[in-house]
């Protein structure tokens, strides 16, 4: 089997994976780091939305081998210790979650946007958004959310 | 998803000597499709030859009116490239119009036109374009590279390295996108090129990517939203599903090919 | 602290925010117990056919399996159906058995036949590919009519594909009043199919403990009381002192993780069984043809009007599509949750409706985010719509010459419910400005002016929520009643954890709930605990669904509350030496009055706990207080929802311009999070209008079997929501409140598609199925414009 090295949250790690495991799979079950989440299996709900040297990328759709050497980020990353990354104290002010699953990988996608594009219309967020599924919210909370975040940033 | 050998050769030459020792090997890109292929188990392939280190196949250059990019470079770099941007502004909107943010960050184009999913949209690019399809063996035209649906002229084996794109005088990608999928329920890339107009429609054709004859001579008479408006495709050649039905993609086509037009720039 | 407090009213950040912010929620797949192992369930491929035999041996041997079950090794009982509905002519409704996976026969794409478990979860399925299903397939029926009509039996034994054959209503009396009517508008109305998609998908986790006989189910419901009392009951015999059900945090539910579901019961039985626990999640295309799915109503109605348009009777008729087995609460969504609603908002005297429920070979069919109540809102508001337009009527003219007036509470209707309260002008006089209907003609010629078709819809709805006063729902075919449960267990130090039988999957309970007890007991938020979704912890509960988590729910809680302050009130007053009856409790403090003695709320916890000297007979230690509360009647939200759309007549695409909601949902606990509760019903409403629909093809294959087909709301094909309350008080229970989870889905799908016809009126189009999606938008433009031009 082979052995995958990388630095997830700023920590080195490395594991013995199949060569067809996902890296959503090595952070959930290698890694237990559960905040990752699978929402579909075909590429498109974005809950497993995770940061690939620097970039958004869906985790269910990258096997973990592919990421050998790379920087990743999750959500369990993205806070400063407790004090909250601005995205995710702009989803808490304003409401932009409910049952909390997509919501990792809203919030990794929405701050991969406010880094690319900080002034980013209602309409350009809106776009963006097109690979992360809410069911909860009808996304009007998430895209204030965002709007905050731009701001915070 | 059934397992494979892996491998991550760091140059064209060794990703080629992997294939050919593979059983039945793949080469793997961006994998945007491939990987949901094989996790629907829909594929087995015995090795998965990764091109993600293969330096060599990254990249934008821009010489003279040509623009070529190089396979493994991704959508998202072909949208924010200043480059692609001043010379082509038609082909960074359609990379920006490429799946979702995420697939933009790791789907590539090289990938892209090689597997030529009928509902993809470089492959319109590149035949609206006359692209240049450079291999690791040879260059091949646009025109004789798209040969039905997910089909290409690629031999076993061959490796797109790069593409290349003539700049055209205008020209403009219309999509108008399938609700569930998000892909090009019909594309239309129009362009007015050097060698006339060219209008290539993707998402509709039932061997995938295909041009528009009618259009393109009405368009090289009268470079007009109307000139187009009167021309529409056969409905007998055209793909039908819960989403649209041939005649509705034909229709489909004569609009959002009027869009294209009265789009260009 | 937000303006306000922490609590009735005020807009308190989520408790629960920042586990899932920070990528710490406790979903059930993310649950691993020591030494776990995998479940893969091998489904059906086929919609119809019988087995003639499975041959598990290639697969058993397989690496890392550990064991290969079918339906012939389980023997246990079948899942249970929770509602029994009985036919016009007084016989009970066919209840078919529903063995968790399949004996002798399969009857849907999906059905389970087989479970394979092994160390990962990759071994599984590889083995699964090894079983070899002997099917000889059957003939499948997929359409009602064809169910009713053809040959084919879903369930051979039944001998009919007819569930039941209910009424509501006398239809001598109301045909009487049509033969009299002087109009009468009809509509044929179709409610589309509709695949729930909480976002996580169903998982369970089944472990047993040999030494202490006991079984733990963790599993993705919105009751585990429920499911632990059916599986546990019904299916695998275990007393429910040896079963613990955990429903931890649950990525939504919208109805679909209501029921007892197969793999609950297959992971459960099974674990004893590879003496291991036992881990099982879905995948997408697992959950499109395993969850329940939601509508799929066929209808035809007729109104009868006066000569000034007011309505003198309604006639449906109804078939709804149970689909191969009943689910849980499958019978009763489209009589006592559909039929019970056709009053809606207005006085019509008379109402008849039948209902045809039938079985077919596609999924079952359960409650989805409304249940019966979306049906009903879009049958009566489109008819409403059209009746207005044939009897030259302006939308709200109609709507306002038929409200049931404010003063009319407490109201009879022919159906059965008796409405409490509402201002159903009031709701259409708010949204009417809050939209800027005025302004519509203006915003109508600048589309025009691009070429586009603008419209504008209504819908002024009604709900019937709060389920249920066990009473009623017993009488009408509910096994069991509906009440809630809630212990307030007040800690030594004054911190009190409050145990809800009521169940969170996004609706923010361990705030809302928290708010309650911040005002009643003036205590701060993080003194509150709100425990929930562990039958080990919560004595018992009915769980959350039909908008009843707060207004029964919060009821039973605020119930448990007055018999913790009372209490209390005994030991403040034994140990400050006073009368009972002078000990006043207001903002956390118990003063007797008119002195400067007073005791704070933690005092007298801690008093509770360390007692020398209570006088035994009257006072006991302790300070902790349950209480069940069934309410007395269902709660009525209602209100208006307005749409503005414009259509790109080239296309047939439909954006929507405008969406205004002005809901009634009774008093407001935490105005955040109301909005947001109507914001995502109002996003699922518009998904079922526009883009999703459930397609089965005629071998009963489904073809919208992933997000690739199924047509998801992105935040792209969703504008921004203007929502507001116009509150009146639900008049029976203690807070006031109705309820807010459905509306938003309930009121928006007619208005929507009232708009989009509005905006294709003058090119002829006079129908609009759903989903309006741009084929089917542009289709009706192309047929209509013959007819548009004759005109």
């Amino acid at each position: 089997m082979p052995t995958v090295s990388m630095t997830v949250n700023g920590k080195k790690v490395s594991g013995e994976v199949e060569g067809r495991t996902l890296l959503v799979q090595f952070l959930r079950e290698n890694l237990h780091l559960t905040g990752t989440h699978v929402g579909c299996d075909t590429s498109q709900c974005g809950a497993c939305v995770v940061h690939v040297n620097g970039d958004s990328m869906k985790s269910c759709t990258l096997l973990a081998v592919q990421a050998e050497g790379a920087e990743v980020t999750t959500i369990e990353g993205l806070a400063d210790g407790d004090t909250l990354h601005p995205m995710q104290e702009a989803f808490r002010d304003n409401h932009g979650l409910q049952c909390g699953f997509c919501t990792p990988g809203m919030v990794m996608s929405a701050v991969d946007l406010v880094k690319k594009n900080p002034k980013a219309s209602e309409h350009e967020i809106r776009e963006w958004l097109e690979g992360n599924i809410c069911r909860c919210t009808g996304y009007h909370n998430i895209v204030k959310s965002i709007q905050q975040a731009q701001q915070t940033m | 998803m059934y397992d494979f050998a892996y491998h991550k050769p760091s140059s064209v030459s060794d990703a080629v000597a992997a294939r050919s020792g593979a059983e039945d090997g793949t080469y793997v890109a961006g994998g945007m499709t491939l990987v949901p292929t094989l996790k629907q188990r829909l594929a087995q392939p015995s090795d998965l030859i990764d091109l993600g280190s293969v330096s060599e196949l990254k990249g934008i250059t821009v010489s003279g009116d040509t623009v070529t990019i190089g396979a493994m470079t991704t959508h998202a770099t072909v949208a924010n490239s200043a480059d692609v941007q001043s010379v082509i502004p038609a082909l960074a909107a359609l990379a920006g119009m490429i799946g979702d943010p995420q697939v933009r960050n790791r789907g590539t184009i090289g990938g892209s036109v090689a597997n030529n999913d009928p509902a993809a949209d470089y492959p319109a690019a590149c035949l609206a374009l006359g692209a240049i399809i450079k291999t690791d063996k040879r260059e091949i035209a646009a025109d004789d590279f798209f040969t039905g649906m997910f089909e290409t002229a690629l031999e076993d084996g061959e490796m797109i390295v790069s593409v290349s794109f003539p700049k055209p005088q205008k020209a403009s990608y219309q999509k108008f996108i399938n609700p569930a999928s998000r892909y090009a329920l019909v594309g239309v890339f129009a362009a007015q090129t050097g060698g006339g107009a060219r209008v290539a429609v993707t998402g509709a054709g039932q061997d995938g990517v295909f041009r528009v004859p009618e259009m393109e001579s009405a368009l090289g008479a009268n470079w007009s939203p109307e000139a187009v408006a009167g021309v529409s495709v056969d409905a007998g050649t055209l793909n039908a599903d819960i989403h649209a039905s041939a005649e509705y993609r034909a229709h489909l086509i004569t609009v959002m090919a009027k869009r294209a037009v009265a789009a260009a720039s | 602290m937000p303006e306000g407090g922490t609590g009735i009213g005020a807009a308190v950040k989520r408790v629960e925010d920042k586990r899932f912010l920070t990528g710490r929620g406790n979903y059930t797949d993310d649950i691993n117990r020591p030494n776990q192992t995998y479940a893969y369930i091998l489904r059906s491929p086929h919609a119809h056919a019988s087995i003639n035999g499975v041959d598990t041996a290639a697969a058993t041997a397989a690496p890392g399996v550990l064991a290969v079950f079918t339906g012939a090794d389980m023997e246990t009982g079948g899942l249970p159906c929770g509602w029994q509905v009985h036919s016009k002519d007084g016989s009970p409704m066919h209840e078919p058995v529903h063995p968790p996976l399949a004996k002798g026969k399969v009857r849907h794409v999906g059905d389970p036949v087989a479970v394979v478990i092994a160390e990962t979860y990759a071994q599984a399925k590889d083995a699964a590919e090894r079983i070899v299903v002997d099917y000889a397939t059957l003939p499948a029926v997929v359409g009602m009519n064809d169910a009713l009509s053809g040959t084919t039996l879903v369930h051979d034994e039944i001998g009919t594909n007819l569930c039941y054959d209910w009424e509501i209503g006398d239809e001598a009396q109301i045909d009487e009043a049509f033969a009299k009517a002087h109009h009468v508008t009809e509509i044929d109305i179709v409610n589309n199919r509709l695949i729930p998609n909480a976002m996580e998908p169903r998982a369970a986790v089944g472990e047993y403990d040999r030494a202490t006989d006991e079984y733990t189910l963790f599993t993705t419901s919105q009751n585990p009381h429920v499911i632990r009392l059916l599986m546990g009951a019904f299916v695998l015999s275990i007393p429910e002192h040896k079963l613990r059900v955990v429903a931890p945090d649950v990525g939504g539910g919208f109805g679909s993780k209501i029921y007892h579901y197969a793999e609950e019961a297959i992971v459960t039985w099974a674990a004893p069984r590879v003496g291991r626990p036992i881990k099982w999640t879905a995948e997408r295309s697992e959950s499109f043809i395993s969850d329940a799915h939601g509508r799929d109503h066929i209808s035809k109605a007729k109104m009868a009007m006066d000569s000034e348009g007011k309505f003198l009777a309604l006639k449906v008729e109804t078939k709804a599509n149970m689909g191969a087995y009943l689910s849980t609460f499958a019978p009763c969504v489209p009589t006592y949750l559909y039929a019970t609603l056709l009053a809606g908002v207005y006085s019509t005297p008379l109402i008849y409706c039948n209902v045809k429920a039938v079985f077919t070979n596609t999924v079952p069919v359960d409650a989805y985010r409304g249940a019966g109540r979306p049906e009903a809102t879009y049958l009566l508001e489109r008819l409403v719509a059209k009746c207005a337009r044939e009897m030259g009527m302006s939308q709200t003219d109609i709507r306002r010459a038929n409200f049931i007036p404010s003063d009319a509470f407490p109201y009879q209707t022919p159906v059965a419910l008796q409405y409490d309260s509402g201002n159903y002008t009031a709701t259409l006089d708010k949204a009417e400005a809050a939209h800027d209907v005025a302004g519509f003609a203006a915003r109508k010629a600048e589309s025009e002016a691009k070429g586009m078709r603008r419209g504008i819809g209504y819908s002024t709805y009604l709900e019937a929520c709060g389920i249920a006063p066990s009473a009623v729902v017993g009488s009408l075919g509910a096994r069991a009643g509906l009440y809630e449960s809630a212990e307030v267990r007040v800690h030594p130090t004054g911190s009190v954890t409050i145990f809800t039988g009521s169940h969170s999957h996004g609706q923010g309970h361990e705030t809302t709930f928290a708010q309650l007890v911040s005002e009643r007991l003036g205590l701060p938020m993080d003194n509150i605990e709100i425990s929930h979704g562990d039958t080990n912890k919560v004595q018992f509960g009915m769980g959350t669904y039909g908008s009843r988590s707060l207004a029964v729910g919060g009821e039973a809680i605020m119930k448990a509350m007055d018999k913790v302050v009372n209490k209390a009130k005994k030991i403040a007053a034994h140990i400050m030496e006073a009368s009972e009856s002078d000990i006043e409790f207001k903002d956390g403090t118990f003063t007797v009055a008119g002195t400067d003695r007073s005791m704070a709320f933690g005092e007298v916890a801690l008093a509770a706990y360390v007692p020398h000297n209570f006088p035994h007979d009257e006072l006991e230690p302790g300070l902790d207080e349950k209480a069940f509360y069934d309410p007395l009647n269902f709660t009525f939200p209602g209100g208006c929802h307005i749409c503005e759309v414009e259509v790109d007549p080239d296309t047939g695409k439909v954006r929507i311009d405008r969406m205004t909601a002005v809901d009634d949902v009774g008093r407001v606990i935490n105005p955040m999070i109301v909005e947001g509760q109507i914001h995502g019903g109002l996003a699922q409403g518009i998904g079922q209008a526009l883009q999703e629909g459930c397609v089965y093809d005629e071998d009963g294959q489904l073809v919208t079997g992933s997000y690739m087909d199924y047509s998801m709301p992105r935040a792209e094909d969703l504008p921004s929501f203007s929502a507001g309350t116009e509150i009146t008080l639900c008049a029976h229970n203690s807070l006031g409140v109705k309820g807010c989870g459905e509306v938003g889905a309930i009121g928006s799908p007619p208005a929507v598609i009232n708009a989009v016809v509005d905006a294709l009126w003058d090119l002829g189009v006079r129908d609009m199925p759903m989903p309006a999606t741009s084929q089917t938008v542009w289709r009706a433009i192309r047929a209509a414009a013959p007819a548009a031009a004759a005109e």
